[in-house]
């Protein structure tokens, strides 16, 4: 059984009240923060740490606050990123659906870290019973002296505020949702100027994900050195992992990453196996913009190592033969499901969402939605699946912000992997109409043309 | 005392230039001019804020600068990239920027309706231009394409929204020169369009210089649609004593007529001084003008094919970039008698016959 830090007491009963929550050793890390270390010493413990953004990008946390400018004069903005859109990532909704003083505490701590007197949660629109439950722990958490002026007679202020999105996935890009904050249309800005030096109203900002805003508690009551212990190499601590597809036992699972593929997806602790005692074709470990990877290579390597549930492990291979940890919205796939439909249900929604801004993405995620839509309905060419590998090619890289690239990896991977389903699709035009491809040859990698 | 400022040391496509810091790319490789600047379909020098959108000014960064050589991993913008001392950009000499321009050009095509033959932009279009020099001939776009329906926005100009690829120029002008926009950017992705969301008439005074920044025939001149080709006028610096704007434009001319006012442009096509509605769609006759001359026609667009008495050629870089002279596909002295030298096709009487010719290429007359 692995460690959890995170969801330890997310089933207690009544921890959403703060009553039960801070009898449960909650505000711990704020009152050690506060009244025994400097702002820079929180830092340094989250340096220590080696916590790694859990938005998507494992970009290093500490790193990332060190960057932050700081300038006199001018206030700094923390910015909590609660706009959880990716299809197939739920982990935040649960933590603060569950535990949602334990993001309040962590906002707390890291408002202090970088000096921001004035804290926004951003939210997405369609979680609206959740801007409630957040809304009642601020008001709680301000009553009991934990925000507003003076917290613990320190001298440090802070407020929380909770913004709900409209509901658009191009708004946890965080300079989109730096737009949004500010009123504007959700357009994410060209960097640089990086958020760390203008960001919210041109005044230094960080934008950071719910669970790793979340684990700054457990690293302020841990210690940086000893939350590095728990996990491996580079990635320590814990991470949430939101299972869904085909498996027994969908829903949000705390592991240590210390565990193997295999075991998430088997053992009767997380997953439970596949569904209905059917066979695993292929998955998507973080998330809807990460390479899908077939069974072969997602439980071992292509070196032929075992494949782990942490950073390294799911990168190892690069795009060839890995995919990414992401943002840890592990979708699985049995034998009876259909790679190009697929594939076509994720580019129909990297177009739907696609803001509009610059001309490859804008384009281009329309275009492969219509390849593959023709493919999927028996109507395709075996040209078109060359053309949707060059569309694709030609999103990757050339946009403004990382939404391109996420609408072009999931198509890159299916054709990379499973190149011989689309040519199935293309040669038998009635029958994949009404039977699916299933499992044969899925596990054969093929030559990747540079 | 002021401090001589230090210029940066930028090198694009093997040629070397000082410019101020600050500088973009872009703005640079304008300086070298000819072949070596990138295409613009968003930016525009005097919107602020603007570019970075449309990605056909992407460049390869071989060395970041002289302090940190390493190169740039992603193309950028040189639009919106500043210059480093000691930086190495790569614009055509690049065969990753050739292969991304090509496909940015294709983008933009895939729902541009392409009906130049019947839309008052040709001739002056930038997406033309840029399809003839960086796309290619053929598409492999098989779907219906976007449509729109057109739209009249007051009574100056018209919104074809069809053709438009979305560059936000005409956003920051209503940001910029006017005090309330009232059109911008509906929906998104490739069902976004630029919209007054109730229909509205763009009245402000300064309005009508929407048309002169789109770089497409997405909105276009009332007064002037369908009247003529902008290749059989004549363009003529001209100005006039105006209380709103600066009052130097440019007076098309077709025979006596004034078909249409614009404002002045420079050599990448953007105006000098944004002119008043007053000016542009009201005073169309010569009475109404001080004539200055003939206007420098600098872009190689077809207007410019036409016999100008101010014709700027443009710069021919192509021998300083890969330091040598470019070889010729085919040199057809090789492969024609016509052309051989020791013929003197000036010499015949009439036109030039193959029974003009012997077996050696020697004139039998």
């Amino acid at each position: 059984m692995g460690r959890k830090l995170l969801l330890e007491k997310a089933h207690v009963p009544g921890i959403r009240n703060y009553d039960v929550y801070r009898r449960e050793g909650g505000y711990a890390a704020v009152e050690k923060a506060l009244k025994t270390m400097t702002p820079d010493e929180v830092t340094e413990q989250v340096k220590k740490s080696g916590l790694r953004g859990r938005g998507g990008a494992g970009f290093p946390t500490g790193m990332k606050w060190s960057f932050l400018a700081k300038p006199e004069g001018v206030p700094r903005y923390l910015v909590c990123n609660a706009d959880e859109s990716e299809p197939g990532t739920f982990k935040d909704r649960y933590l603060m659906e569950h535990i949602p003083h334990l993001l309040i505490e962590g906002l707390i701590v890291s408002s202090y870290a970088l000096g921001s007197n004035r804290t926004f949660i951003y939210i997405r629109g369609e979680y609206a019973w959740i801007v409630d439950i957040l809304e009642q722990a601020i008001a709680e958490a301000k009553q009991n002296g934990w925000l507003g002026k003076n917290i613990l007679g320190t001298g440090f202020n802070c407020e929380i505020y909770v913004q709900r999105g409209a509901g658009a996935y191009i708004c946890g890009e965080e300079t989109a949702l730096i737009e949004s904050l500010e009123g504007k249309r959700g357009n994410p800005r060209i960097k640089p100027p990086f958020p760390a030096v203008k960001g919210l109203w041109d005044c230094p900002t960080v934008v950071n994900n719910v669970e790793t805003l979340a684990a700054v508690v457990p690293i302020i009551n841990l210690g940086g050195d000893e939350y590095a212990k728990i996990g491996v190499g580079k990635s320590t601590g814990t991470k949430l992992i939101s299972a869904c597809g085909n498996i027994n036992k969908p829903g949000v699972y705390e592991i240590d990453m210390t565990i193997s593929v295999e075991e998430f997806i088997y053992s009767d602790e997380y997953c439970g196996g596949i569904a209905n005692g059917k066979r695993l074709k292929a998955c998507i470990p973080g998330g809807s913009s990460v390479p899908i990877l077939p069974a072969n290579l997602l439980l071992k390597t292509a070196k032929g190592e075992t494949r782990m549930m942490n950073y390294e492990s799911l990168s190892d291979g690069g795009f060839q033969t890995g995919s990414m940890m992401g943002s840890g919205g592990f979708i699985v796939l049995d034998e009876d499901q259909c790679v190009v439909r697929h594939t076509l249900t994720l580019a129909r929604f990297y177009r739907h969402e696609s803001c509009g801004q610059c001309s490859p993405c804008r384009e281009g995620t329309g275009w492969m939605e219509k390849i593959l839509h023709n493919i999927e309905y028996g109507k395709g060419k075996m040209s078109d699946i060359d053309l949707l590998w060059d569309i694709q090619r030609k999103i990757e890289g050339n946009t403004i912000c990382p939404l391109g690239d996420a609408a072009a990896w999931p198509v890159a991977a299916a054709i990379r992997h499973f190149r011989d389903e689309f040519e199935w699709h293309v040669l038998n035009r009635q029958e994949c109409l009404t039977r699916n491809y299933g499992l044969a040859n899925y596990a054969t990698p093929l030559p990747i043309t540079a | 005392m002021a401090e001589e400022k230090k210029l940066f040391k930028v090198t694009i496509d093997n040629i070397t230039i000082e410019v101020e810091p600050g500088t973009t790319i872009l703005n640079a490789a304008r300086m070298i001019g000819g072949d070596v600047a990138p295409p613009a379909m968003c930016y525009y020098s005097k919107l602020k804020g603007s570019g970075g959108k449309c990605r056909t000014c992407l460049v390869e960064v071989a060395q970041g600068s002289a302090a940190d050589p390493r190169p740039m991993p992603k193309l950028v913008a040189s639009c919106r990239t500043t210059v480093m001392d000691g930086m190495v950009v790569k614009n055509i000499t690049s065969e990753r920027v050739l292969d991304a321009r090509a496909g940015v050009v294709e983008f933009l095509l895939i729902n541009h309706p392409l009906d130049c033959p019947i839309c008052d932009q040709a001739g002056e279009c930038h997406l033309q231009d840029l399809s003839y020099e960086h796309g290619k001939a053929g598409t492999r776009y098989e779907f219906k394409r976007r449509t729109f329906e057109k739209h009249d926005l007051g009574p100056y100009i018209q919104l074809h929204m069809t053709r438009c690829i979305l560059c936000y120029r005409c956003v920051f002008v209503a940001d910029q020169l006017t005090e309330k926009r009232v059109h911008g950017v509906l929906d998104r992705g490739d069902h976004a369009q630029i919209a007054t969301y109730i229909e509205k008439a763009l009245d402000n005074d300064f309005i009508g210089n929407v048309i002169d920044v789109c770089p497409v025939g997405a909105l276009t001149d009332r007064t002037f649609r369908f009247k003529n080709r902008v290749w059989f006028l004549k363009p003529v610096d001209a100005h006039r004593d105006c209380p709103k704007c600066a009052g130097k434009v440019t007076l098309w001319y077709r025979g006596d007529e004034v078909f249409r006012v614009t404002a002045r442009k420079d050599y990448w096509g953007e105006v000098h001084d944004w002119i008043c509605n007053e000016c542009r769609f009201e005073k169309k006759k010569t009475s109404d003008w001080v004539i200055e001359g003939p206007t420098n026609v600098s872009r190689h667009s077809v207007i410019s094919a036409n016999h100008y008495v101010k014709k700027e050629q443009p710069k021919e870089l192509l021998p300083e970039i890969i330091g040598r002279n470019p070889k010729l596909l085919m040199d057809i002295h090789d492969v024609s008698e016509v052309n051989k030298p020791t013929i003197h096709l000036s010499a015949l009487p009439g036109p030039a016959h193959s029974d003009d010719f012997n077996n050696n290429g020697v004139s039998s007359k």
